[in-house]
């Protein structure tokens, strides 16, 4: 008998011995999430006041470890049957999850279940197109979202004699040149999150496809497809720039963002999330920048996709808790808690509502780095090539894409088998995972 | 004169031995008979569907070109592992066992990093060498070499050996000193007044006096390299770059955890457990021969 189970049963003796009409219980709310640091506090603070704002529901945050942690945990938990009502799960988890059917709620069917005020329409379509349905239900509900932006040291690129912020690739691979003959002789640019930079949103930005079906949204059948001559093109070019250092590699994931941080890399890629650790690592002035693009690919640029990690709500639980769970994300939609959380944390909003206050509030005159991704993400209407990815065994997938790109990189093989072998283990993977998921 | 015990109660024994039997049981044979009966199994993450496949895990896992190499890599890791941490810990071990000042202090230290978990000390190392900001790739590079983890399998390699190699080389050294304490003063005293070197001494007489201690730690840390060290592999490379510190068990760790593929996961670790079964059964039955106990 847990403590949970020892203290409910206590309650209903205790009812029973005064008899007593049965009091007025509190309907607990478990939701693991993977936060640290001040994100940490974030989430403890909104359930904190979301517990104050009622008396009918309890909301209780636990941390259970990095993304693949949590997830795990959450697994795990389910197999044993106590999984929690809110699980956050990173975006490369998300067709891990809606596979399991009957191990979820979908986010759309538990507010109609609830009765509560919901409408689609008032989310940010890049966002939510990540973790819904091709008919456009919401699955999951979008917690902290970013993308990829390009972190710039203005010191540097004026000493170096770059007079305009790079747009495009070509342009950046100049600058890197004239910054490595400045004395940035290891790191002329980088990147965190190779795979997610250059071949995920690298094909969104180029309006290009990653793989069939919309990037896998409308199906598990989707076979992949970033081996086009474009993508082979800018691997080359990495390739080439990686021989002097104009170009470093930076690793799988944000382990080196530090380089940028540090001084050494001035033009950085990685995740509009960095904000926080730039504004309090960083002795320089920076600012963010939209990704570069190709000039000559038609259409470049579109619209990033997202990353970050969502809300998911787990199967076979009682209608009195999702009754709570429903007002809770209800709770967290509110357009001054969305544009306060926005602006605290450096997340996107999720909501239209919360982007045009925050807009409103001249919060972005003073915080122009804040709007870049969301300008990215809004740049154009989205895509069947930029809504969003959906490929099972994501996180493994990553970590075989960043291995054919270091492949590359290496000299071990040329660019174009590097990203012909990353499709074909690719899709592989996919055929696996297509058979688990029926 | 032999003591021998005996029972009057026929229960008894069996009872006696009974923990040891049941720990046996829980934590190594029912784990065991899991994995294989999960290796003929085709689930998805969460258990929901689950399918009898029979070989099919198996036979797509002998399919992978990267199951073949992730096995050459395995072959080279523990070979430099296991002899880098043995012979160093013996160097080690030697040194200690003289008469020296503050032999206690020295003995202390070197058990120290015995107690830091792998993923730990994979993160210190890790950090250490970090190509822009470790203290140590620093000087590398300021000395003119390329060092580059990230991009150079050669550097990987070297990394995440190193990081293996010390954190057990405080495990042999215990052993290995433990094991120079008990050869009797008296044997080396005679060679020494028969007139053989320090050298000579050490391979005649203390080696071979040594050898079961040195038996028992290459099982040891055969079984370590083989199934401890995924931890500072995923802290300090994550099997990388381009998969040239993929060593065996880091494979099952991330098809299994990281891929949510247990079936798969299960049946590389049951052939892991074959691996090591016939490793350790070559080990008794050729190595323990040269052993003098």
């Amino acid at each position: 008998m847990t403590l949970r189970q020892f203290s409910a049963a206590a309650a209903v003796a205790a009812t029973m011995a005064f008899g007593a009409s049965p009091a007025h219980a509190v309907v607990e709310i478990q939701w693991w999430h993977a936060m640290t640091g001040g994100n940490n506090d974030i989430v403890n603070k909104l359930a904190e006041e979301f517990n104050a704002s009622q008396s009918d529901y309890k909301v209780v945050p636990s941390y259970k470890g990095s993304y693949p942690d949590t997830m795990n945990a959450g697994i795990a938990a389910f197999r044993a049957g106590n999984a929690p009502h809110i699980m956050q799960v990173f975006e490369v988890g998300t067709a891990t999850m809606m596979s399991a059917t009957g191990a979820i709620k979908p986010v759309y069917q538990l507010m109609k279940d609830a009765g509560e005020p919901f409408d689609p329409k008032a989310y940010l379509p890049t966002i939510t197109g990540y973790y819904s349905t091709s008919k456009g239900d919401m699955l999951s509900f979008p917690f902290n979202s970013s993308s990829m932006v390009m972190w710039i040291n203005k010191d540097e690129l004026k000493k170096a004699g770059v007079a305009q912020i790079p747009k495009t690739w070509p342009e950046v691979f100049d600058a890197a040149k004239k910054l490595k003959a400045a004395g940035h002789e290891t790191c002329g640019f980088s990147n965190a999150w190779a795979s997610w930079a250059h071949i995920e949103q690298f094909s969104a930005w180029h309006n290009l496809p990653i793989g069939t079906k919309a990037n896998g949204l409308d199906g598990f059948d989707t076979e992949l497809k970033f081996n086009s001559p474009v993508h082979v093109k800018h691997l080359q070019n990495l390739v080439d720039l990686q021989k002097d250092k104009t170009y470093d590699y930076g690793g799988r994931t944000s382990t080196n963002e530090a380089r940028f941080g540090s001084g050494e890399c001035a033009i950085f890629l990685t995740s509009s999330g960095y904000y926080a650790t730039a504004k309090g690592t960083a002795k320089f002035d920076f600012t963010s920048a939209p990704m570069p693009y190709y000039p000559d690919v038609a259409g470049a640029p579109q619209n990033s996709i997202i990353g970050g990690a969502s809300l998911w709500v787990m199967g076979g639980k009682k209608p009195e808790e999702y009754k709570g769970v429903a007002k809770f994300f209800t709770f967290l939609s509110d357009t001054g808690r969305q544009a306060k959380l926005h602006q605290e944390s450096g997340y996107l909003p999720i909501t239209k509502a919360a982007y045009e206050k925050s807009i409103k509030d001249g919060f972005y005159e003073k915080n122009p780095t804040l709007q870049t991704p969301l300008k990215e993400l809004t740049n154009k209407e989205p895509t069947e090539n930029s809504r969003g990815l959906r490929f099972g065994n994501m996180v493994q997938m990553r970590d075989l894409w960043s291995e054919e790109i270091e492949a590359a990189l290496a000299g071990k093989k040329s660019a174009k088998e590097a990203l012909d072998s990353a499709v074909s283990r690719g899709n592989a993977m996919l055929r696996a995972f297509e058979k688990t998921a029926k | 004169m032999e003591k021998a015990t005996v029972f009057n109660n026929r229960l008894l024994p069996y009872l006696l031995l009974l923990p040891q039997l049941v720990i046996t049981v829980v934590f190594f044979y029912w784990p065991a008979s899991q994995a294989i009966w999960q290796s003929f199994l085709r689930e998805d993450a969460f258990g929901l569907v689950s399918e009898f496949v029979g070989l099919e895990n198996y036979e797509a896992l002998f399919a992978q070109p990267e199951y073949y190499r992730s096995m050459l890599t395995t072959v080279i890791f523990s070979t430099l592992v296991a002899a880098l941490s043995l012979s160093i810990a013996l160097l080690f071990a030697t040194q200690a066992d003289k008469n020296l000042k503050a032999a206690g202090a020295y003995k202390t230290l070197m058990i120290w990093p015995y107690a830091v978990a792998p993923a730990v000390a994979g993160v210190l190392w890790f950090f250490m060498f970090q190509p822009s900001l470790g203290m140590l790739a620093r000087p590398l590079r300021g000395m003119g070499l390329d060092w580059n983890p990230l991009l150079n399998s050669t550097h990987a390699m070297i990394l995440v050996v190193m990081a293996s190699v010390w954190k057990q080389i405080s495990y042999n050294f215990l052993f290995f000193l433990a094991g120079l304490q008990s050869i009797p003063r008296s044997v080396i005293e005679a060679g020494a007044i028969d007139g053989a070197g320090p050298m000579r001494r050490f391979w005649t007489i203390i080696f071979p006096l040594l050898s079961p201690t040195t038996f028992f730690l290459l099982v040891v840390n055969v079984v370590y390299v083989f199934f401890d060290t995924f931890g500072i592999i995923d802290a300090v490379t994550g099997g990388g770059p381009a998969g040239s510190t993929t060593t065996m068990v880091y494979k099952v760790y991330a098809d299994g955890r990281l891929g949510g593929d247990l079936g798969g996961s299960a049946a590389q670790s049951v052939v892991l457990m074959v691996i090591v079964i016939a490793l350790t059964a070559i080990q008794f039955r050729y190595v323990e021969r040269k052993v003098q106990y």
